[in-house]
């Protein structure tokens, strides 16, 4: 954790949209999936920010938006992505500012889920490590490359002799512990965890949690730490935003967030984990009724308000921002806003 | 909520499944790799079993090989007793158990995308069901379905039976599973991993009309799981399993308070809390042993922290330590011992002194 809040990536009025298109040949536009619609906040040096929601809300989308993954014709990504003075949404644009892209690129990596299918199968592990390395053209010469992958290799805890061998011969937390490695290469600042631990086994999780903690101590790194595993991302996050249908509707320290979410979706979120003691089994918990609507044409106003057991006309018609409602503790909620929400159970 | 749970000692149902002593096998290139190693358990009515294990534990195969869903070769079951009812279905047959899956004994799997079929509407594949278990005829199998796809909450149920699955979300569809094995009013029902595939607040959501539906049907059920927190929620007693072996069998209460068993305490002590951020998570060393390479004596004995030399040579014996509590392990004195003595630190336990005396309370 870093003493002085400086932010290393910004976001303002972030947006990613899909473009729905029907027929063959002239391709209509018939609509738009408002994946990510305006994300303001701020990731600081050296800490690490949960971003929790469920399925749809627009979190790993964010995640890759900020790293420019989306091609244009895929997505509508706009708004401004900061980082270094510069807006990485707009560079993609032109080819000059691609040149200038590309160094930042190496700041700016990915861990995803799926260990299983983000490794080419017919790579050698040795290999799969040095690619971003000869992209990137940072060390010539086989024999530094082949260094550096050992070392890589030592760092995320498996053995240098493993450089030799394939993907498969390897088990769920090792290949998870590659892609951290492969992340690791370009000596990254600021590294997007897409649901790092959600495929592992649970005694392997612990694993791989700390030693992602560790390398964040060792290398500096700012992790944007996807998941729903909510205890999970309490455990590693500083901080924790809690996304609904393209927006965040919460963002607050993890500690504060979990004791006293203010946000009806996130009270709701959070009393839905289930908790790991036999005792509290009988505890009240508050039920969502219904699904999440569709980001197609998601609801007016607060788009929790279809849902929301305390949605009154104005969350109907007028979108909530997302404001200060304690110290370093940002809600969007109308009734939050003008408090006259009721007192929750928990606290 | 129905008053039990606390203790296990619930109001007892008759034992509607006896596992006793199972082996499965399977042939591989690399020779017989026995995936379940003499397993025990049983299971009443109305009461809920929780199998914990990590993937390859066989958690799964055994109940695969409870519903007689392996396909032998290359499965081989060459010992053990699956008593349903007291009728021993590994020596049922084929065509005799057809009549007993989906009716009498059904499955809830994990996956709700792939375990409807895209090419039918739901009318087809519920109707379907009651059409073969039951004998009914059309018209009223499908005043039933409707009935009960109201009944698990899917909302303007006439409407959307007609529907395909892929227009149900994956929340709808686990309902639509759920629905399905219903309506056969099954006696047991084997739940594995039912809801690790939906978010949060689908999962509390399915989890509670589990636990009612087992209130109104008084169905036993088999809960498969990973999560450490859903058993919490759900299970009456549960079964930790590791490399295709009982390591420990207690009531929910028992395993989360007094623990016995170091892979237990292992498990215990790595789920992060919320109370416990930025510290290292405790995590067990090492990895789960290769079916086809599993260590003589105790498989877990590569990774525990409590190894003894005799740890190697032979696995344990089963020690009782309560009716509803058993144990397999050579060192199960010492890691009680520390336990009890507040030595190692367990999360659910220590929430359990400090925090859960009222909430225990408002339950009474």
């Amino acid at each position: 954790m870093s003493d002085s809040p400086k932010p290393i990536i910004s976001l303002r009025n972030f947006r990613v949209h899909f473009p729905i298109r029907e027929g063959v040949v002239f391709r209509r536009l018939k609509g738009m999936v408002k994946a990510v619609d305006g994300l303001n906040f701020d990731i600081y040096e050296g800490e690490t920010l949960g971003l929790v929601g469920e399925s749809g809300c627009g979190k790993s989308t964010t995640g890759r938006g900020i790293l420019q993954l989306y091609r244009p014709g895929v997505a509508h990504v706009s708004g401004e992505v900061l980082y270094k003075g510069q807006n990485l949404n707009e560079l993609g644009r032109s080819s000059k500012g691609l040149n200038v892209m590309r160094p930042l690129r190496r700041d700016l990596q990915i861990i995803f889920q799926d260990p299983y299918a983000s490794l080419n199968p017919r790579m050698t592990v040795g290999n799969i490590i040095a690619e971003p390395l000869k992209v990137h053209e940072l060390i010539k010469g086989e024999a530094n490359l082949m260094k550096r992958v050992r070392e890589l290799l030592e760092v995320v805890g498996l053995s240098p002799a493993m450089a030799k061998r394939y993907p498969h011969e390897f088990s769920g937390g090792q290949r998870q512990r590659l892609g951290i490695a492969r992340a690791l290469s370009l000596n990254p600042r600021f590294i997007v965890c897409d649901e790092p631990i959600s495929a592992l086994d649970v005694s392997i999780q612990a694993q791989v949690m700390n030693l992602m903690s560790d390398l964040q101590e060792r290398f500096d790194l700012t992790y944007l730490f996807i998941a729903h595993d909510l205890a999970a991302v309490k455990h590693i996050s500083d901080r924790i935003a809690v996304m609904y249908l393209g927006k965040v509707v919460e963002l607050a320290g993890g500690d504060e967030i979990y004791d006293r979410p203010m946000h009806p979706y996130s009270q709701a979120l959070i009393s839905a984990v289930p908790i790991p003691d036999p005792r509290a089994a009988g505890k009240e918990r508050i039920l969502l009724e219904g699904d999440v609507p569709s980001p197609l044409s998601p609801p007016s106003g607060c788009r929790f308000h279809t849902r929301c057991p305390f949605a009154i006309d104005i969350c109907k018609t007028k979108e909530p921002e997302l404001l200060e409602a304690a110290p370093a503790h940002q809600v969007a909620c109308h009734r939050v806003e003008d408090g006259s929400l009721p007192t929750h159970v928990k606290a | 909520m129905v008053e039990h749970s606390q203790d296990g000692a619930k109001p007892a149902g008759e034992t509607i499944l006896e596992v006793k002593d199972l082996v499965v096998q399977f042939k591989t290139e690399d020779g017989i790799v026995t995936a379940v190693d003499g397993l025990s358990y049983s299971l009443r009515r109305g009461e809920t079993l929780g199998i914990v294990g990590e993937s390859g534990s066989g958690k799964s195969v055994t109940n695969m090989a409870v519903m007689r869903l392996l396909p032998e070769p290359p499965a081989i079951i060459p010992r053990g007793q699956i008593l349903f009812k007291g009728k021993d279905l590994l020596k049922t047959a084929k065509s005799e158990m057809r009549k007993f899956r989906g009716n009498q004994i059904s499955m809830i799997f994990q996956d709700p995308m792939t375990s409807l079929n895209p090419f039918l509407r739901i009318s087809t594949q519920l109707v379907e069901t009651l059409e073969l278990h039951q004998n009914m005829g059309r018209k009223a199998a499908e005043a039933k379905a409707i009935e009960m796809l109201e009944r698990v909450g899917i909302p303007g149920a006439p409407r959307r039976f007609k529907q395909y699955p892929h227009q149900f979300s994956g929340g709808m569809r686990q309902r639509v599973m759920i629905a399905m094995m219903l309506l056969n009013d099954p006696e047991l029902l084997i739940a594995d991993e039912p809801t690790t595939a939906l978010d949060v607040t689908i999962q509390a959501q399915i989890l509670d009309l589990l636990k009612d539906l087992q209130r109104d049907f008084n169905t036993g059920i088999t809960l498969i799981t990973h999560d450490l927190g859903v058993v919490a929620g759900m299970a009456d007693k549960i079964m930790v399993m590791y490399s295709g072996k009982t390591m420990e069998a207690a009531s929910a209460l028992e395993l989360f308070e007094t623990p016995a068993h170091p892979y237990t305490l292992g498990l215990l002590r790595s789920i992060p809390r919320a109370d416990a951020t930025g510290q290292r998570l405790y995590s067990i060393p090492g990895r789960p042993p290769d079916l086809n390479r599993r260590p003589p004596g105790c498989p877990f004995a590569p990774r525990c922290d409590f190894v003894r030399d005799v740890c190697n040579e032979r696995f344990p014996d089963e020690t009782i330590l309560s009716p509803s509590h058993r144990v397999y392990c050579h060192a199960t004195d010492e890691v009680q011992s520390k336990v009890k003595a507040g030595l190692i630190d367990i999360p659910s336990r220590r929430e359990a002194q400090e925090g859960a005396a009222p909430a225990a309370g408002e339950g009474a």
